[in-house]
């Protein structure tokens, strides 16, 4: 019974703030609608007995990815009438993706009215162990199963991560940055010179 | 407490909501009065680093200063700017102050003395204070203001890049409790150091992780040397430059009881949380909730001594730190962990 309602409650929140995303005028708004769709979807996570899933799906999606979607989005400098003028001109592409979206939305209803795919054959590999956490089932299943896809996926991370520094790497030889060891390597006897100079003469360094 | 609630007659059910309910009572009530004592301790020893006397005024010894600052700014008007964007600039204080009271949730006082005990402890701690940022990003978005806006884009590089080393820090103590869970974290620091002293610290591979994670800690919490969101010398006061009344006084609340969190994170994570600090069976006298809390103490006076005579860190200097040091070394000390263990445990 409370399942039943927490689950709606929940359900109801992540599609109305997900509607609110695109609703939303101002792209700020939107952010943080998305914020508020995740953490719903989080929540759902946590009713299914999922809280690993849920609490990755906080940490990863809220806690860095939306941040930094939240810190380039702020720094727009949105100017709406110009949003607005716009709106004639790309309505056409907009009305044809809304078309595929709402077409693949009718096939997928109409095949799951005709009967369930079956996805892999249910030999008990994939049944939840029920006296271990959800943490260890997972460990025990990537790291065993599916080692292999799991390297890869971190391998590609890895390469994509590479990819952006260099592409967004740049050395400019004008910039004097801060060398900490040299600064702490200085000693008084090396920096401080006595000497006596002439009148009208100055110090040569 | 549900069995004591059972016990007078109610049902399983109410009794359990009624269990919850008083618990958050007696966690947040509790906290709430901490935060206005911590933060005549953090004023008076901050005085006493300066040579000057603190709050003195106000009761005996100074005592009663915390409440009286309170009753002033709930007694001010809040004043809203009229470029600012209303809802998200009222909200902002208020997700500060939440996010800060729900970390307590998982926070064990003592032996059994927890209001959720569930097995993703840690990770529910690392996903409730990534969710602090928010808090102030909106509230230096809201106020449509140059300062409290150079405060919140601080702000999220700050929180994010200190995130990535204490994710590796959590690791590697994960690794050595081999559990998620906080209870059974300090369980597995019993007579950890040489068969006698409680708690993971003593150990060649983890004393370097608790000083990152002392110092990451700092910097998670904006406070002091890494106050750059609020730094009064250039920014005003960042991102609360723009708050009056309660809604400043909710920043200021929940920023201690990050503090706080923070001091009881060092404690439970590598000085054995509700145990004495060392396995000997008299000192199992005293309620493990009195260790808990002197341990807490004991990091907010290291947190008070750091704010009161290091100097502010430059923005360049923070993000090197963060990135170029804490990283690559908490990195490898994961593989350092694993490791030993492997060698050691698991072979």
């Amino acid at each position: 019974m409370i399942q039943t309602i927490t689950f709606y409650l929940f359900a109801a929140l992540v599609i109305a703030s997900a509607c609110f995303v695109i609703l939303a005028r101002n792209p700020v708004h939107s952010v943080l609608w998305l914020i508020l769709a995740f953490f719903n979807a989080a929540a759902l996570m946590v009713l299914v007995g999922a809280e690993f899933i849920a609490m990755l799906l906080v940490i990863v999606y809220v806690g860095a990815v939306a941040v930094l979607f939240l810190f380039v989005v702020m720094m727009l400098d949105i100017d709406f009438s110009e949003l607005r003028a716009g709106f004639v001109k790309n309505a056409p592409l907009g009305v044809a993706i809304a078309i595929v979206l709402f077409v693949e939305l009718f096939v997928g209803l109409v095949a799951y009215n005709a009967g369930g795919l079956e996805l892999g054959t249910p030999d008990g590999m994939n049944a939840p162990v029920l006296d271990r956490s959800n943490i260890a089932s997972i460990g025990a299943l990537l790291y065993s199963r599916y080692l292999f896809l799991f390297e890869a996926a971190g391998v590609i991370l890895l390469v994509a991560m590479v990819g952006a520094i260099v592409l967004t790497l740049r050395h400019r030889p004008e910039v004097r940055g801060q060398d900490i060891s040299k600064q702490v390597k200085r000693r008084p006897e090396e920096a401080i010179v006595k000497t006596r100079p002439e009148v009208g003469a100055g110090v040569k360094l | 407490m549900t069995d004591f609630f059972v016990s007078l007659g109610m049902q399983y059910g109410w009794a359990w909501f009624l269990a919850t309910i008083a618990g958050v009572l007696l966690i947040a009530l509790p906290l709430m009065l901490g935060v206005a004592m911590i933060i005549y301790a953090d004023r008076k020893i901050w005085a006493a680093m300066a040579l000057r006397k603190g709050p003195n005024v106000v009761g005996p010894f100074g005592l009663l200063q915390s409440f009286a600052d309170g009753l002033k700014v709930f007694l001010q008007e809040t004043i809203i700017p009229s470029a600012a964007n209303k809802g998200l600039f009222l909200i902002a204080p208020i997700i500060t102050f939440t996010v800060a009271l729900l970390a307590w949730a998982v926070v064990p006082f003592g032996p059994g003395m927890v209001l959720a005990d569930i097995n993703i402890g840690l990770l529910y701690i690392l996903a409730i204070s990534s969710l602090g940022v928010y808090g102030v990003v909106i509230a230096g978005w809201a106020s449509n203001s140059k300062y409290p806006f150079f405060s919140a884009m601080r702000a999220a590089a700050q929180m994010i890049s200190y995130e990535v080393s204490i994710g590796f820090i959590l690791i590697c103590v994960i690794l050595f409790a081999n559990t998620n869970n906080l209870t059974e974290m300090i369980e597995a620091q019993r007579g950890f150091g040489l068969g006698f002293v409680n708690g993971f610290v003593f150990h060649l591979l983890l004393f370097p992780m608790w000083v990152l994670f002392l110092i990451s800690g700092m910097a998670e919490t904006a406070r002091a040397p890494f106050d750059l969101t609020e730094a009064e010398s250039e920014l005003v006061a960042g991102y609360q430059t723009e708050y009056s009344s309660m809604s400043f006084a909710l920043f200021w609340l929940g920023e201690y009881a990050n503090v706080l969190l923070m001091c009881a994170l060092n404690a439970i994570l590598f000085f054995g949380g509700w145990l004495p600090p060392f396995d000997w069976e008299p000192l199992y006298l005293i309620p493990g909730i009195v260790w808990f809390l002197l341990k807490i103490l004991f990091f907010f006076f290291i947190f008070s001594w750091v704010k009161a005579t290091v100097p502010r860190f430059r923005y360049d200097q923070l993000m090197r730190l963060g990135w170029k040091i804490f990283l690559p070394m908490s990195l490898l000390f994961v593989v350092l962990v694993s490791g030993w263990l492997m060698l050691t445990r698991y072979s």
